[in-house]
């Protein structure tokens, strides 16, 4: 502690907890709204993630919750924001938001995605799974031209009211840090903004990853089309992202309010691995050099051609650097918040504990129980097409496509 | 109609009127009687109960000691302050007593010499007033008043005597330049020292064609005219900008 | 002698022109003093019916706005006010839960501010190191009990709250403990209870303004430093206290609308 903090201010309120939810939910919002890609904006080459982006925007979606409750100094209490939320509240807008975005447009796409499929699926399946499958359908086993389109506009008209919904997700959470005016670190206009384009590039980049890691997992082939437009529109997310970081950054020093000296210091000496090294330098300079260099972004075929393999490495480590640092900045957000006193005048210091439910080994749990969910997702919904049902399925079988064309 | 949409209906109506139901029975009765918030709390935190019983209490039974304590330098200095919570004693005054403070710790935690303490609030150095000595031994606390009056400013007035020790005016005597009448040791706010007027006052010592060579000295005519000398220099530190 | 000693309305830095008088004019000044100043003073006592204790004593929200006047001019540092909200609230003894605190400022004269408050003011100030100081003081801090207050707009449940008085609560058996709200408040006013882990602040001492007592911290103040009463009251020492001083708030460019009013508040106080 230097400097004069409020007595107060001692403990930091908002912990580790709190960083990873608006990690978890920028996932999801970014992994769907790569989804909606394909489905709304008919970009072929990403047809092949797509399946699997709803469902990991469904996994990270269903952790989303947890580090919020085990948080809670009373979690039992936590239905009270269903029955009497108040209005005037950011934060009471996430129960119903989260509701909505989970029932009516994740859950929903994804049964109208997989219907056809699960239907097919029960009819060969034996034991439990035939059971899950069945159920899932809902007994809607009607496979119909008229039934198949219907689940076809259905789940557009889905995608398209889902694309703003999945804004609404994360932008609100942007704004329950943005609207703080007690704040001067979080109180900015550009909060939702900068958080929705940091969730679009860490959702594409997660999306790359996973795709990628089951693809070899499984002894398949890549599909370097995908990997290319992938790469492409995480390129391009990353320059606006960066743009508007960089022009708050720049605001923010043109300004020079009361707070900025205090800021500074903290940005120098508290922040300075989390900001400037794993934030800016690592999480956004670095993957955006690789990528201008190799993906199609900027130049047909990028300013460096590579061997296929080593084109995927670099879009790994890329999209691995990227996560890093897209959680820097939601760590550099919400702890760096509170890393300096309300007076202006000192600092503090945050130490995570390593155990305790808000300790180190809570959150590491959290971030990787997701992935366990993607797993069971992926059995009983698996996102492939050599387990997709042959018969009422008249698919162009290209060489190399791993993944069932829609439809 | 697709075979979809009656069953999805029904599931979400099912989840609707599950919210309903316990939106119903989970919302405590009293929220929203008085504004978004549960009005039975105000009798909770309303019930809770006193440790302080306010000196009106102690005046029941303590009237004396009070109207002495309200006649004298102490009348802000209520009886809890160092009596400590008196809401035990008031319920059951026979078995539970306040505590008496009869050293010197309660008092020098107001009187103690601090240079953030406003000027003229009456402070000691502990170490150096009567040492040892329990403070109620010479000053009653229901009526403080000093048993001998200050003989020097410096018992009130610490900072600026502190001050005035390391500056170039040390060996001048407070009543140098101010005429403090003899009642005002026992009556500072109501009567007050007198202070300079004019610039010819420093200029008794500061003008050019003073025979003492150690003074600086200055054109009373043009020396920083039009104002007077204090405006710029603190009498008690003169030292210059 | 019933001179009034600390007399509220003056401040010390305004003395007589001519402060020689002659005993009988000292004397009728004085009376006259101690008429002016006895019901401000002995008011004290008077409280209870001042604070609208009903004969029959049910207590009625809809008939008072409450408020607090902060003279930090007058503050010495003792703390008795910490440690009396301590003991009236019980607030956890530890040294960083406070429902009301006291900051020294140290400003030097190469205008370098220091501030500081070891364990809110109770353990004492240790003594000065700067030799070159120009201003030092110590100014109390408390929940500001806004009336536009950033605190009950953010809390998602509606359990914490302003009454029909004008106090700022919390209801311990409705918070989720989520903290939003102590985020929320620019004073660090608010902290969570390490026991009941839900949101805890000053409640102006609530359950003793029903029964026609003042905040624990205004009863122990030895020096008067603090104002307890009607922001909206036309006869009572708080309203002397707006009308003869000049009255900042703190962080005013925030439009929290606090009612807790500094007199002579120096620039340099966040």
């Amino acid at each position: 502690m230097q400097g004069y903090i409020y007595p107060n201010e001692f403990e930091l309120q908002w912990s580790l907890l709190i960083v990873l939810y608006p990690y978890l939910t920028g996932l999801v919002a970014g992994a769907f709204i790569l989804a909606s890609l394909e489905r709304v904006f008919n970009v072929k080459e990403v047809q092949p993630t797509y399946r699997l982006a709803l469902l990991t925007a469904l996994a990270f979606l269903l952790v989303a919750p947890l580090p919020l409750l085990a948080h809670l100094g009373h979690p039992l209490r936590s239905y009270e924001i269903f029955l009497t939320p108040n209005r005037k509240s950011a934060m009471a807008m996430f129960g119903f938001v989260y509701a909505w975005y989970l029932a009516v447009v994740l859950l929903l796409e994804v049964w109208f995605d997989y219907r056809k499929d699960l239907v097919l699926w029960a009819r060969n399946d034996r034991g439990v799974m035939r059971w899950i499958r069945y159920a899932l359908t809902l007994g809607a086993t009607d496979l119909s031209e008229r039934s198949l389109r219907f689940d076809e506009r259905a789940g557009r008209v889905i995608t398209i009211v889902g694309i703003p919904s999945a804004f609404l997700l994360h932008g609100y959470v942007g704004f329950i840090f943005g609207s703080i005016k007690a704040n001067p670190w979080w109180s900015s206009v550009l909060m939702p903004v900068v958080f929705l384009f940091s969730a679009i590039v860490s959702g594409i980049a997660l999306v790359l990853v996973i795709y990628m890691l089951t693809t070899m997992f499984r002894w398949r082939k890549v599909d370097m089309a995908c990997m290319d437009k992938l790469a492409q529109f995480l390129f391009y997310a990353i320059v606006v992202d960066f743009s508007l970081e960089a022009l708050d950054f720049i605001h923010r020093l043109y300004e020079a309010e009361e707070s900025i000296q205090i800021l500074s210091q903290m940005v120098e000496s508290r922040l300075f691995l989390s900001l400037i090294v794993l934030q800016f330098l690592m999480g956004t300079i670095i993957p955006l050099i690789m990528l201008a260099l190799v993906s199609p972004g900027l130049r047909k075929g990028g300013f460096v051609r590579l061997p296929p393999e080593l084109k995927h490495l670099t879009y790994l480590v890329a999209a691995v650097l990227i996560q890093i640092g897209i959680f820097s900045i939601r760590w550099n957000v919400v702890i760096g918040g509170q890393l300096f006193s309300k007076s202006l005048r000192g600092l503090t210091v945050y130490k995570v504990q390593l155990f305790g439910i808000e300790g180190l080994a809570m959150s590491v749990a959290l971030l990787l129980l997701p992935f366990v969910i993607l797993w069971a997702l992926v059995k009983i919904l698996p996102p492939w097409m050599d387990e997709a049902p042959g018969e009422a399925t008249p698919a162009a079988e290209e060489p190399g496509a791993a993944f069932p064309p829609r439809g | 109609m697709p075979q979809q949409v009656p069953r999805l209906v029904f599931v979400f109506a099912v989840a609707v009127l599950a919210l309903v139901i316990a939106r119903w029975y989970l919302v405590p009765d009293t929220f929203g009687d008085i504004g978004h918030y549960r009005a039975a709390a105000l009798d909770s935190i309303a019930a809770r109960p006193m440790k302080y019983a306010g000196h009106q209490q102690c005046t029941i039974c303590h009237g004396p000691i009070q109207e002495a304590r309200l006649a004298s330098n102490h009348k802000g200095v209520r009886c809890e302050v160092c009596h400590g919570p008196a809401a035990a004693h008031i319920a059951n005054p026979m078995e539970v007593k306040p505590s008496i403070p009869r050293g010197r710790d309660q008092c020098i935690l107001c009187h103690a010499f601090d240079p953030s303490r406003p000027t003229g609030f009456p402070q000691i150095d502990p170490v150096a007033h009567s040492p040892l000595v329990p403070c109620k031994d010479c000053h009653d606390p229901h009526a403080p008043e000093p048993p001998v009056v200050p003989e020097s400013c410096a018992a009130c007035h610490g900072e600026i005597a502190r001050q005035k020790s390391v500056s170039h005016h040390a060996s001048l005597d407070c009543e140098v330049c101010h005429v403090a009448p003899v009642t005002h040791k026992t009556n500072p706010r109501s009567v007050r020292p007198s202070k300079p007027t004019n610039r010819s006052f420093c200029g008794g010592c500061h003008a050019i064609g003073d025979p003492r060579a150690a003074i600086p000295q200055i054109d009373l005519q043009t020396h920083g005219q039009p104002y007077t000398c204090w405006q710029c220099h603190y009498p008690h530190h003169p030292e210059a900008p | 002698m019933s001179t009034a000693r600390f007399d509220p309305g003056s401040s010390r830095s305004d003395p007589p022109a001519s402060p020689v008088l002659d005993r009988r004019q000292f004397l009728g000044e004085a009376a006259a003093g101690a008429c002016a100043a006895a019901p401000f003073l002995l008011g004290v006592v008077r409280l209870p019916t001042a604070f609208g204790q009903q004969p029959d004593g049910v207590y009625d929200a809809s008939e008072h706005y409450y408020g607090m006047g902060v003279d930090p001019g007058r503050c010495i540092g003792c703390a008795r006010c910490v440690a009396a909200c301590k003991t009236e609230n019980d607030v956890p003894a530890e040294p960083h839960y406070f429902n009301t605190w006291i900051e020294r400022y140290v400003i030097t004269e190469d205008d370098d501010v220091g501030v500081d408050s070891p364990n809110g003011g109770l353990d004492g100030f240790p003594p000065l190191t700067r030799t070159n100081v120009e201003r030092t003081f110590f100014v109390p801090k408390l929940c500001n009990q806004c009336d536009n207050p950033p605190c009950v707009q953010v809390c998602p449940v509606g359990a914490t709250f302003m009454t029909e008085d004008g106090v700022v609560l919390v209801d311990d058996d409705y918070c989720i403990g989520c903290r939003y709200c102590i985020q929320a408040c620019p004073y660090g006013a608010r902290y969570l209870h390490p026991e009941t882990h839900v949101a805890a602040k000053c409640t102006f001492c609530y359950h003793r303004l029903v029964r026609g007592q003042v905040p624990a911290c205004v009863e122990v103040c030895p020096t008067g430093a603090r104002i307890f009463g009607e922001v909206r009251g036309r006869a009572t020492p708080l309203a002397r206290f707006m009308r003869f001083n000049q009255i900042q708030v703190l962080k005013p460019h925030l439009n929290t609308a606090p009612k807790v009013l500094y007199a002579n508040l120096d620039g340099e106080v966040r």
